[in-house]
Protein backbone atom coordinates (compact mmCIF):
# COMPACT_ATOMS: atom_id res chain seq x y z
CA UNK A 1 0.00 0.00 0.00
CA UNK A 2 2.90 2.33 0.75
CA UNK A 3 4.18 1.58 -2.71
CA UNK A 4 0.83 2.51 -4.26
CA UNK A 5 0.75 5.74 -2.29
CA UNK A 6 4.22 6.63 -3.43
CA UNK A 7 3.52 5.81 -7.05
CA UNK A 8 0.44 7.99 -6.86
CA UNK A 9 2.41 10.90 -5.42
CA UNK A 10 5.21 10.59 -7.94
CA UNK A 11 3.11 9.78 -10.97
CA UNK A 12 -0.40 10.99 -10.19
CA UNK A 13 -1.12 11.09 -13.91
CA UNK A 14 -0.66 7.34 -14.32
CA UNK A 15 -4.33 6.39 -13.87
CA UNK A 16 -5.38 9.03 -16.40
CA UNK A 17 -2.82 7.77 -18.89
CA UNK A 18 -4.07 4.19 -18.61
CA UNK A 19 -7.63 5.37 -19.09
CA UNK A 20 -6.59 7.43 -22.11
CA UNK A 21 -4.97 4.44 -23.82
CA UNK A 22 -8.02 2.25 -23.11
CA UNK A 23 -10.38 4.87 -24.54
CA UNK A 24 -8.27 5.35 -27.65
CA UNK A 25 -8.38 1.59 -28.30
CA UNK A 26 -12.11 1.50 -27.60
CA UNK A 27 -12.88 4.41 -29.94
CA UNK A 28 -10.58 3.05 -32.63
CA UNK A 29 -12.53 -0.21 -32.63
CA UNK A 30 -15.99 1.38 -32.32
CA UNK A 31 -15.34 3.86 -35.12
CA UNK A 32 -14.03 1.11 -37.42
CA UNK A 33 -10.57 2.65 -37.65
CA UNK A 34 -11.65 6.21 -38.38
CA UNK A 35 -10.55 7.56 -34.97
CA UNK A 36 -6.80 7.24 -35.52
CA UNK A 37 -6.71 8.22 -39.19
CA UNK A 38 -4.68 11.26 -40.22
CA UNK A 39 -7.63 13.59 -40.85
CA UNK A 40 -9.22 12.97 -37.48
CA UNK A 41 -5.94 13.23 -35.58
CA UNK A 42 -5.21 16.51 -37.34
CA UNK A 43 -8.55 17.78 -36.10
CA UNK A 44 -7.90 16.75 -32.50
CA UNK A 45 -4.31 18.03 -32.44
CA UNK A 46 -5.38 21.32 -33.99
CA UNK A 47 -7.58 22.32 -31.07
CA UNK A 48 -5.81 20.48 -28.25
CA UNK A 49 -3.22 23.26 -27.63
CA UNK A 50 -5.92 25.80 -26.77
CA UNK A 51 -7.50 23.82 -23.94
CA UNK A 52 -4.12 22.25 -23.11
CA UNK A 53 -2.35 25.55 -22.41
CA UNK A 54 -5.17 26.60 -20.08
CA UNK A 55 -4.98 23.25 -18.31
CA UNK A 56 -1.21 23.62 -17.79
CA UNK A 57 -1.73 26.97 -16.08
CA UNK A 58 -4.61 25.71 -13.95
CA UNK A 59 -2.67 22.58 -12.96
CA UNK A 60 0.39 24.52 -11.79
CA UNK A 61 -1.83 26.92 -9.86
CA UNK A 62 -3.62 23.99 -8.23
CA UNK A 63 -0.28 22.47 -7.21
CA UNK A 64 0.52 25.76 -5.46
CA UNK A 65 -2.75 25.33 -3.57
CA UNK A 66 -4.99 27.83 -5.37
CA UNK A 67 -7.73 27.81 -7.95
CA UNK A 68 -8.70 29.94 -10.98
CA UNK A 69 -12.22 30.12 -12.38
CA UNK A 70 -11.51 33.22 -14.48
CA UNK A 71 -9.40 31.49 -17.14
CA UNK A 72 -12.30 31.16 -19.60
CA UNK A 73 -12.99 34.89 -19.41
CA UNK A 74 -9.31 35.82 -19.74
CA UNK A 75 -9.26 33.47 -22.73
CA UNK A 76 -11.76 35.85 -24.40
CA UNK A 77 -10.56 39.17 -22.97
CA UNK A 78 -6.92 38.89 -24.04
CA UNK A 79 -7.55 38.43 -27.80
CA UNK A 80 -10.40 40.95 -27.65
CA UNK A 81 -8.08 43.60 -26.21
CA UNK A 82 -5.60 42.79 -28.95
CA UNK A 83 -8.23 43.05 -31.68
CA UNK A 84 -9.48 46.40 -30.42
CA UNK A 85 -5.92 47.78 -30.25
CA UNK A 86 -5.18 46.53 -33.76
CA UNK A 87 -8.32 48.21 -35.07
CA UNK A 88 -6.85 51.40 -33.63
CA UNK A 89 -3.72 50.87 -35.68
CA UNK A 90 -1.44 49.05 -33.21
CA UNK A 91 0.93 46.58 -34.90
CA UNK A 92 0.51 42.91 -34.00
CA UNK A 93 3.60 42.51 -31.76
CA UNK A 94 2.70 45.52 -29.62
CA UNK A 95 -0.92 44.42 -29.38
CA UNK A 96 0.27 40.93 -28.39
CA UNK A 97 2.43 42.39 -25.65
CA UNK A 98 -0.42 44.57 -24.40
CA UNK A 99 -2.78 41.59 -24.42
CA UNK A 100 -0.36 39.48 -22.41
CA UNK A 101 0.06 42.36 -19.95
CA UNK A 102 -3.71 42.57 -19.51
CA UNK A 103 -3.78 38.83 -18.74
CA UNK A 104 -0.84 39.13 -16.34
CA UNK A 105 -2.53 42.04 -14.57
CA UNK A 106 -5.69 39.99 -14.04
CA UNK A 107 -3.63 37.14 -12.65
CA UNK A 108 -1.88 39.56 -10.31
CA UNK A 109 -5.19 40.98 -9.06
CA UNK A 110 -6.55 37.45 -8.52
CA UNK A 111 -3.51 36.51 -6.49
CA UNK A 112 -3.11 39.76 -4.59
CA UNK A 113 -6.75 39.98 -3.51
CA UNK A 114 -6.84 36.30 -2.52
CA UNK A 115 -3.75 36.59 -0.33
CA UNK A 116 -4.18 40.13 1.00
CA UNK A 117 -7.71 39.48 2.26
CA UNK A 118 -7.17 35.77 2.97
CA UNK A 119 -10.24 34.71 1.04
CA UNK A 120 -10.70 31.53 -1.01
CA UNK A 121 -9.39 31.96 -4.57
CA UNK A 122 -12.57 30.18 -5.63
CA UNK A 123 -14.47 33.37 -4.76
CA UNK A 124 -11.91 35.90 -6.03
CA UNK A 125 -11.71 34.23 -9.40
CA UNK A 126 -15.45 33.61 -9.61
CA UNK A 127 -15.86 37.37 -9.33
CA UNK A 128 -13.13 37.85 -11.92
CA UNK A 129 -14.91 35.38 -14.23
CA UNK A 130 -17.84 37.80 -14.46
CA UNK A 131 -15.77 40.98 -14.49
CA UNK A 132 -13.40 39.88 -17.25
CA UNK A 133 -16.26 38.53 -19.36
CA UNK A 134 -18.10 41.78 -18.96
CA UNK A 135 -14.99 43.78 -19.90
CA UNK A 136 -14.63 41.67 -23.03
CA UNK A 137 -18.08 42.67 -24.25
CA UNK A 138 -17.62 46.29 -23.16
CA UNK A 139 -14.30 46.84 -24.98
CA UNK A 140 -15.67 45.17 -28.11
CA UNK A 141 -18.56 47.65 -28.07
CA UNK A 142 -20.96 44.78 -28.67
CA UNK A 143 -19.62 43.91 -32.13
CA UNK A 144 -16.54 41.75 -32.64
CA UNK A 145 -13.97 43.98 -34.39
CA UNK A 146 -12.60 42.90 -37.76
CA UNK A 147 -9.12 41.41 -37.59
CA UNK A 148 -6.54 42.89 -39.98
CA UNK A 149 -5.66 40.66 -42.94
CA UNK A 150 -1.90 40.59 -42.43
CA UNK A 151 -1.72 38.60 -39.16
CA UNK A 152 1.26 36.30 -38.58
CA UNK A 153 -0.81 33.13 -38.90
CA UNK A 154 2.28 31.30 -40.12
CA UNK A 155 3.64 31.64 -36.60
CA UNK A 156 0.56 30.40 -34.75
CA UNK A 157 -2.03 28.48 -36.75
CA UNK A 158 -0.57 27.28 -40.07
CA UNK A 159 -0.30 23.54 -40.61
CA UNK A 160 3.23 22.15 -40.47
CA UNK A 161 5.04 18.86 -40.07
CA UNK A 162 4.85 15.56 -41.94
CA UNK A 163 1.56 15.35 -43.83
CA UNK A 164 0.69 18.78 -42.35
CA UNK A 165 -0.23 16.95 -39.19
CA UNK A 166 0.16 19.81 -36.70
CA UNK A 167 -0.65 23.44 -36.47
CA UNK A 168 2.09 25.81 -35.31
CA UNK A 169 0.07 26.22 -32.12
CA UNK A 170 0.94 22.62 -31.27
CA UNK A 171 4.65 23.49 -31.28
CA UNK A 172 3.99 26.41 -28.91
CA UNK A 173 2.04 24.03 -26.72
CA UNK A 174 4.86 21.47 -26.65
CA UNK A 175 7.43 24.16 -25.88
CA UNK A 176 5.36 25.55 -22.99
CA UNK A 177 4.66 22.05 -21.70
CA UNK A 178 8.36 21.13 -21.68
CA UNK A 179 9.43 24.41 -20.08
CA UNK A 180 6.79 24.40 -17.34
CA UNK A 181 7.41 20.72 -16.67
CA UNK A 182 11.12 21.36 -16.20
CA UNK A 183 10.38 24.39 -14.06
CA UNK A 184 8.23 22.28 -11.75
CA UNK A 185 10.56 19.30 -11.44
CA UNK A 186 14.05 20.72 -11.89
CA UNK A 187 14.18 24.24 -10.47
CA UNK A 188 14.13 25.57 -6.95
CA UNK A 189 11.06 27.61 -7.87
CA UNK A 190 9.24 24.37 -8.72
CA UNK A 191 10.24 23.07 -5.31
CA UNK A 192 8.74 26.17 -3.71
CA UNK A 193 5.47 25.74 -5.62
CA UNK A 194 5.11 22.15 -4.41
CA UNK A 195 6.08 23.04 -0.85
CA UNK A 196 3.67 26.01 -0.76
CA UNK A 197 0.78 23.86 -1.92
CA UNK A 198 1.90 20.75 -0.05
CA UNK A 199 2.03 22.27 3.42
CA UNK A 200 1.86 26.04 3.66
CA UNK A 201 3.02 26.45 7.31
CA UNK A 202 6.15 24.39 6.66
CA UNK A 203 6.97 26.32 3.48
CA UNK A 204 6.51 29.64 5.26
CA UNK A 205 8.57 28.59 8.28
CA UNK A 206 11.41 27.58 5.98
CA UNK A 207 11.50 31.10 4.58
CA UNK A 208 9.82 30.52 1.21
CA UNK A 209 8.06 33.69 -0.01
CA UNK A 210 4.76 31.82 -0.31
CA UNK A 211 2.66 34.87 -1.23
CA UNK A 212 4.98 35.71 -4.11
CA UNK A 213 5.07 32.10 -5.27
CA UNK A 214 1.28 31.97 -5.42
CA UNK A 215 0.95 35.31 -7.20
CA UNK A 216 3.45 34.21 -9.84
CA UNK A 217 1.38 31.03 -10.36
CA UNK A 218 -1.82 33.09 -10.71
CA UNK A 219 -0.10 35.31 -13.29
CA UNK A 220 1.32 32.37 -15.23
CA UNK A 221 -2.12 30.77 -15.31
CA UNK A 222 -3.74 33.95 -16.66
CA UNK A 223 -1.04 34.59 -19.25
CA UNK A 224 -1.26 31.03 -20.59
CA UNK A 225 -5.06 31.30 -20.79
CA UNK A 226 -4.86 34.60 -22.63
CA UNK A 227 -2.28 33.22 -25.04
CA UNK A 228 -4.48 30.15 -25.67
CA UNK A 229 -7.44 32.44 -26.36
CA UNK A 230 -5.38 34.31 -28.93
CA UNK A 231 -4.54 31.01 -30.65
CA UNK A 232 -8.23 30.19 -30.89
CA UNK A 233 -9.10 33.62 -32.26
CA UNK A 234 -6.40 33.35 -34.91
CA UNK A 235 -7.70 29.89 -35.84
CA UNK A 236 -11.31 31.06 -36.06
CA UNK A 237 -10.40 34.38 -37.68
CA UNK A 238 -12.70 36.40 -35.45
CA UNK A 239 -12.57 37.56 -31.82
CA UNK A 240 -15.96 36.40 -30.52
CA UNK A 241 -16.67 37.68 -27.00
CA UNK A 242 -18.24 34.35 -26.04
CA UNK A 243 -15.24 32.08 -26.58
CA UNK A 244 -13.92 30.13 -23.61
CA UNK A 245 -17.24 29.90 -21.78
CA UNK A 246 -17.17 26.81 -19.57
CA UNK A 247 -13.47 26.37 -20.27
CA UNK A 248 -12.56 27.02 -16.62
CA UNK A 249 -14.42 23.97 -15.44
CA UNK A 250 -13.06 21.83 -18.24
CA UNK A 251 -9.54 22.91 -17.28
CA UNK A 252 -10.13 22.05 -13.63
CA UNK A 253 -11.61 18.72 -14.70
CA UNK A 254 -8.54 18.09 -16.86
CA UNK A 255 -6.16 18.87 -13.98
CA UNK A 256 -8.09 16.66 -11.56
CA UNK A 257 -8.43 13.77 -14.02
CA UNK A 258 -4.68 14.12 -14.56
CA UNK A 259 -4.12 13.55 -10.85
CA UNK A 260 -3.75 17.06 -9.43
CA UNK A 261 -5.00 17.31 -5.87
CA UNK A 262 -7.63 19.94 -5.04
CA UNK A 263 -5.78 20.66 -1.82
CA UNK A 264 -2.46 21.36 -3.53
CA UNK A 265 1.01 19.88 -3.48
CA UNK A 266 0.29 17.01 -5.84
CA UNK A 267 0.10 17.09 -9.63
CA UNK A 268 2.14 17.32 -12.81
CA UNK A 269 2.03 19.32 -16.02
CA UNK A 270 1.87 16.02 -17.89
CA UNK A 271 -1.23 15.11 -15.88
CA UNK A 272 -3.01 18.28 -16.96
CA UNK A 273 -2.15 17.51 -20.57
CA UNK A 274 -3.34 13.92 -20.27
CA UNK A 275 -6.58 15.15 -18.70
CA UNK A 276 -7.15 17.62 -21.54
CA UNK A 277 -6.38 14.99 -24.17
CA UNK A 278 -8.79 12.62 -22.47
CA UNK A 279 -11.55 15.21 -22.65
CA UNK A 280 -10.84 15.96 -26.34
CA UNK A 281 -10.66 12.24 -27.14
CA UNK A 282 -14.01 11.59 -25.47
CA UNK A 283 -15.59 14.54 -27.26
CA UNK A 284 -14.36 13.35 -30.63
CA UNK A 285 -14.65 9.61 -30.02
CA UNK A 286 -18.29 9.72 -28.96
CA UNK A 287 -19.23 11.37 -32.24
CA UNK A 288 -17.20 8.93 -34.31
CA UNK A 289 -18.73 5.97 -32.48
CA UNK A 290 -22.22 7.24 -33.29
CA UNK A 291 -23.06 7.86 -29.65
CA UNK A 292 -25.41 10.78 -28.98
CA UNK A 293 -22.93 13.68 -28.53
CA UNK A 294 -24.97 14.98 -25.62
CA UNK A 295 -23.42 12.28 -23.49
CA UNK A 296 -20.15 14.23 -23.67
CA UNK A 297 -20.72 16.37 -20.62
CA UNK A 298 -22.03 13.37 -18.72
CA UNK A 299 -18.79 11.51 -19.40
CA UNK A 300 -16.61 14.45 -18.33
CA UNK A 301 -18.66 14.94 -15.18
CA UNK A 302 -18.51 11.28 -14.30
CA UNK A 303 -14.75 11.14 -14.86
CA UNK A 304 -14.18 14.21 -12.70
CA UNK A 305 -16.14 12.81 -9.77
CA UNK A 306 -14.44 9.46 -10.19
CA UNK A 307 -11.02 11.13 -10.19
CA UNK A 308 -11.73 13.14 -7.05
CA UNK A 309 -13.16 10.13 -5.24
CA UNK A 310 -10.01 8.21 -6.11
CA UNK A 311 -7.98 11.23 -4.95
CA UNK A 312 -9.79 11.39 -1.62
CA UNK A 313 -9.36 7.69 -1.08
CA UNK A 314 -5.63 7.94 -1.71
CA UNK A 315 -5.39 10.86 0.68
CA UNK A 316 -7.13 8.87 3.39
CA UNK A 317 -4.69 6.04 2.84
CA UNK A 318 -1.83 8.51 2.98
CA UNK A 319 -3.07 9.78 6.34
CA UNK A 320 -3.33 6.25 7.65
CA UNK A 321 0.29 5.71 6.70
CA UNK A 322 1.31 8.91 8.47
CA UNK A 323 -0.31 7.73 11.71
CA UNK A 324 1.78 4.58 11.79
CA UNK A 325 4.61 4.29 14.31
CA UNK B 1 27.31 37.50 29.95
CA UNK B 2 30.00 36.72 27.43
CA UNK B 3 29.13 33.09 26.79
CA UNK B 4 25.53 33.88 25.85
CA UNK B 5 24.76 33.02 22.24
CA UNK B 6 21.39 34.77 22.34
CA UNK B 7 20.44 37.27 24.95
CA UNK B 8 17.10 39.04 25.09
CA UNK B 9 16.43 42.07 27.24
CA UNK B 10 13.09 43.45 28.36
CA UNK B 11 11.04 41.86 25.57
CA UNK B 12 7.39 42.94 25.34
CA UNK B 13 4.61 41.76 23.09
CA UNK B 14 0.95 42.72 22.96
CA UNK B 15 -1.65 40.81 20.98
CA UNK B 16 -4.67 43.07 20.41
CA UNK B 17 -4.64 44.32 24.00
CA UNK B 18 -3.34 41.17 25.66
CA UNK B 19 0.08 41.67 27.23
CA UNK B 20 1.57 38.30 26.23
CA UNK B 21 5.18 39.02 27.10
CA UNK B 22 5.93 41.33 30.03
CA UNK B 23 9.57 42.32 29.88
CA UNK B 24 11.34 39.01 29.51
CA UNK B 25 15.13 38.97 29.86
CA UNK B 26 16.99 35.73 29.28
CA UNK B 27 20.42 34.44 28.23
CA UNK B 28 20.76 31.32 26.13
CA UNK B 29 24.24 29.97 26.75
CA UNK B 30 26.45 28.38 24.16
CA UNK B 31 26.23 24.60 24.00
CA UNK B 32 23.56 24.37 26.66
CA UNK B 33 20.30 22.45 26.49
CA UNK B 34 17.65 24.71 27.94
CA UNK B 35 14.19 23.48 28.81
CA UNK B 36 11.40 26.04 28.51
CA UNK B 37 8.26 25.09 30.37
CA UNK B 38 4.96 26.73 31.21
CA UNK B 39 1.23 26.46 30.74
CA UNK B 40 -0.66 27.39 27.60
CA UNK B 41 -0.64 31.16 27.32
CA UNK B 42 2.40 31.52 29.58
CA UNK B 43 4.31 33.26 26.82
CA UNK B 44 6.75 30.58 25.76
CA UNK B 45 5.37 30.30 22.25
CA UNK B 46 5.37 34.08 21.95
CA UNK B 47 9.03 34.23 22.95
CA UNK B 48 9.94 31.47 20.52
CA UNK B 49 7.93 33.03 17.69
CA UNK B 50 9.87 36.25 18.15
CA UNK B 51 13.22 34.46 18.09
CA UNK B 52 12.30 32.45 15.00
CA UNK B 53 11.02 35.46 13.06
CA UNK B 54 7.33 34.55 12.98
CA UNK B 55 6.33 37.59 15.06
CA UNK B 56 8.14 40.79 16.00
CA UNK B 57 8.58 42.07 19.51
CA UNK B 58 6.88 45.37 20.30
CA UNK B 59 9.69 46.40 22.59
CA UNK B 60 13.02 45.09 23.77
CA UNK B 61 16.40 44.02 22.47
CA UNK B 62 17.76 40.80 21.00
CA UNK B 63 21.49 40.13 20.76
CA UNK B 64 22.99 37.19 18.90
CA UNK B 65 26.64 36.55 19.79
CA UNK B 66 26.83 39.99 21.32
CA UNK B 67 25.48 41.82 18.29
CA UNK B 68 22.08 43.56 18.37
CA UNK B 69 19.93 42.07 15.64
CA UNK B 70 16.53 42.52 14.06
CA UNK B 71 14.66 39.32 13.20
CA UNK B 72 11.84 40.21 10.81
CA UNK B 73 11.30 36.95 8.93
CA UNK B 74 11.95 33.23 9.45
CA UNK B 75 14.70 33.64 6.89
CA UNK B 76 16.47 36.25 9.04
CA UNK B 77 16.44 33.84 11.96
CA UNK B 78 17.80 31.01 9.83
CA UNK B 79 20.55 33.26 8.48
CA UNK B 80 21.54 34.04 12.09
CA UNK B 81 21.78 30.31 12.78
CA UNK B 82 18.51 29.97 14.68
CA UNK B 83 16.50 27.02 13.43
CA UNK B 84 13.05 26.15 14.77
CA UNK B 85 11.39 22.76 14.72
CA UNK B 86 7.66 22.97 15.32
CA UNK B 87 5.27 20.53 16.85
CA UNK B 88 3.15 20.38 13.70
CA UNK B 89 6.28 19.53 11.81
CA UNK B 90 8.14 21.73 9.40
CA UNK B 91 8.09 19.12 6.67
CA UNK B 92 6.02 18.80 3.52
CA UNK B 93 4.68 15.22 3.57
CA UNK B 94 4.16 15.04 -0.20
CA UNK B 95 7.83 15.70 -0.92
CA UNK B 96 10.95 13.55 -0.61
CA UNK B 97 13.43 13.74 2.26
CA UNK B 98 16.10 15.24 0.00
CA UNK B 99 13.71 17.94 -1.23
CA UNK B 100 12.52 18.68 2.29
CA UNK B 101 16.05 19.05 3.61
CA UNK B 102 16.72 21.87 1.19
CA UNK B 103 13.35 23.68 1.07
CA UNK B 104 14.06 27.37 0.58
CA UNK B 105 17.84 26.75 0.50
CA UNK B 106 18.18 24.57 -2.57
CA UNK B 107 21.63 24.33 -4.15
CA UNK B 108 21.26 25.54 -7.74
CA UNK B 109 23.21 25.86 -10.93
CA UNK B 110 22.78 28.65 -13.47
CA UNK B 111 20.71 30.72 -11.13
CA UNK B 112 19.12 33.95 -12.38
CA UNK B 113 17.46 36.30 -9.87
CA UNK B 114 17.48 33.55 -7.27
CA UNK B 115 15.74 31.03 -9.50
CA UNK B 116 17.88 28.24 -10.91
CA UNK B 117 18.20 24.61 -11.82
CA UNK B 118 18.36 22.26 -8.85
CA UNK B 119 21.64 20.50 -8.24
CA UNK B 120 19.92 17.17 -7.57
CA UNK B 121 23.14 15.21 -7.32
CA UNK B 122 24.42 17.45 -4.56
CA UNK B 123 21.05 17.33 -2.81
CA UNK B 124 21.04 13.53 -2.82
CA UNK B 125 24.64 13.22 -1.60
CA UNK B 126 24.37 15.82 1.13
CA UNK B 127 21.06 14.55 2.41
CA UNK B 128 22.47 11.03 2.80
CA UNK B 129 25.30 12.48 4.86
CA UNK B 130 23.02 14.76 6.87
CA UNK B 131 20.72 11.91 7.82
CA UNK B 132 23.60 9.62 8.77
CA UNK B 133 25.07 12.37 10.97
CA UNK B 134 22.10 12.31 13.33
CA UNK B 135 22.11 8.51 13.48
CA UNK B 136 18.88 8.22 11.59
CA UNK B 137 18.65 5.09 9.52
CA UNK B 138 16.54 5.62 6.45
CA UNK B 139 16.49 3.63 3.26
CA UNK B 140 16.79 6.43 0.78
CA UNK B 141 16.69 10.23 0.58
CA UNK B 142 14.05 9.78 -2.12
CA UNK B 143 11.57 8.36 0.38
CA UNK B 144 8.62 10.66 0.95
CA UNK B 145 8.39 12.40 4.32
CA UNK B 146 4.73 11.28 4.39
CA UNK B 147 5.99 7.71 4.70
CA UNK B 148 8.04 8.42 7.83
CA UNK B 149 6.92 8.08 11.42
CA UNK B 150 6.56 11.18 13.59
CA UNK B 151 9.87 10.59 15.34
CA UNK B 152 11.71 10.00 12.09
CA UNK B 153 10.31 13.25 10.73
CA UNK B 154 11.59 15.16 13.73
CA UNK B 155 14.90 13.43 13.14
CA UNK B 156 14.98 14.70 9.56
CA UNK B 157 14.10 18.19 10.78
CA UNK B 158 17.01 18.05 13.22
CA UNK B 159 19.29 16.69 10.49
CA UNK B 160 18.28 19.65 8.35
CA UNK B 161 19.10 22.14 11.09
CA UNK B 162 22.45 20.44 11.69
CA UNK B 163 23.27 20.41 8.03
CA UNK B 164 22.84 24.16 7.78
CA UNK B 165 25.15 24.63 10.76
CA UNK B 166 22.57 26.18 12.97
CA UNK B 167 23.93 27.44 16.28
CA UNK B 168 20.66 27.40 18.17
CA UNK B 169 17.97 24.85 17.67
CA UNK B 170 14.53 25.60 19.06
CA UNK B 171 12.31 22.55 19.41
CA UNK B 172 8.70 23.60 19.96
CA UNK B 173 6.83 20.67 21.53
CA UNK B 174 8.64 18.15 19.34
CA UNK B 175 7.34 15.17 21.29
CA UNK B 176 3.64 15.94 21.01
CA UNK B 177 1.62 13.13 19.48
CA UNK B 178 4.59 10.77 19.54
CA UNK B 179 4.71 7.30 21.00
CA UNK B 180 7.01 6.57 23.95
CA UNK B 181 9.60 4.95 21.72
CA UNK B 182 9.57 7.83 19.27
CA UNK B 183 9.74 10.35 22.11
CA UNK B 184 12.86 8.67 23.44
CA UNK B 185 14.40 8.97 20.02
CA UNK B 186 13.74 12.73 19.93
CA UNK B 187 15.10 13.14 23.46
CA UNK B 188 18.19 11.32 22.25
CA UNK B 189 18.53 13.82 19.42
CA UNK B 190 18.36 16.70 21.89
CA UNK B 191 21.05 15.12 24.05
CA UNK B 192 23.17 14.71 20.92
CA UNK B 193 23.03 18.44 20.19
CA UNK B 194 25.46 19.24 22.98
CA UNK B 195 28.14 16.97 21.52
CA UNK B 196 27.83 18.92 18.29
CA UNK B 197 28.19 22.21 20.14
CA UNK B 198 24.65 23.31 19.31
CA UNK B 199 22.50 25.18 21.80
CA UNK B 200 19.14 23.52 22.21
CA UNK B 201 15.93 25.14 23.42
CA UNK B 202 13.43 22.45 24.22
CA UNK B 203 9.82 23.42 24.82
CA UNK B 204 7.46 20.90 26.28
CA UNK B 205 4.45 20.39 28.48
CA UNK B 206 5.98 17.22 29.76
CA UNK B 207 8.31 17.88 32.71
CA UNK B 208 9.81 14.41 32.54
CA UNK B 209 10.92 14.95 28.96
CA UNK B 210 12.49 18.29 29.81
CA UNK B 211 14.25 16.99 32.92
CA UNK B 212 15.48 14.03 30.88
CA UNK B 213 17.56 15.98 28.42
CA UNK B 214 18.16 19.55 29.60
CA UNK B 215 20.86 21.28 31.67
CA UNK B 216 18.79 24.22 32.73
CA UNK B 217 15.09 24.86 33.29
CA UNK B 218 13.31 28.13 32.61
CA UNK B 219 9.68 28.31 33.65
CA UNK B 220 7.29 30.98 32.38
CA UNK B 221 3.89 32.03 33.68
CA UNK B 222 1.66 34.96 32.72
CA UNK B 223 4.22 36.37 30.33
CA UNK B 224 7.13 36.40 32.76
CA UNK B 225 10.06 34.17 33.70
CA UNK B 226 9.21 32.74 37.12
CA UNK B 227 12.04 30.25 37.57
CA UNK B 228 15.51 29.87 36.07
CA UNK B 229 17.70 27.12 37.60
CA UNK B 230 20.13 24.34 36.75
CA UNK B 231 18.41 20.98 36.54
CA UNK B 232 20.52 19.75 39.45
CA UNK B 233 19.27 22.59 41.67
CA UNK B 234 15.58 22.08 41.17
CA UNK B 235 12.93 19.42 40.95
CA UNK B 236 9.76 18.70 39.03
CA UNK B 237 7.76 19.53 42.14
CA UNK B 238 9.39 22.95 42.51
CA UNK B 239 8.72 23.81 38.87
CA UNK B 240 5.10 22.71 39.22
CA UNK B 241 4.67 24.86 42.30
CA UNK B 242 5.65 28.09 40.52
CA UNK B 243 3.46 27.54 37.47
Amino acid sequence: MKRLFKTYLEKPELAGLILLVLLIVLFQVRSHGVFLNADNLRGILGILPEAGLVAIGVTILMISGEFDLSVGSVFALMPMSMAVLMVHGWPFPLALLAGLLVAAAIGFINGYVTIRFAIPSFITTLGMLFMARSLTVVVSGGFPPLLPADLPNWLFTSFVGPGNMFRMSFLWFVAVAVLTSLMLSRTNFGNWIKATGGFLPAAASMGIPTARVKIVCFMLCSVLSGFAGMLQVLRLGSPLPSIGEGLELQAVAAAVIGGASLTGGIGTVMGGIIGTTLIRVIDNGLVLSHVDANWFKFAIGFLTIFAVVANAWMRKRAKAIKMEG
Amino acid sequence: MSDAIISVRDLHKWYSGVHALKGVSLDFKRGEALGLVGDNGAGKSTLINILSGVHRADQGEIKVEGRAVSIATPRDAMDLGIETIYQYNSMVPTMSIARNLFIGREPTRLSILGVGILDQKKMAEESIRAIANVDLHLRSPDALVGELSGGQRQGVAIARAMHFKSKVMILDEPTNHLSVKETNKVIGFVRGLKEQGVTGVFISHNMHHVFDCCDRIVAMARGEVVLDKRVADTSIDEVHSVL
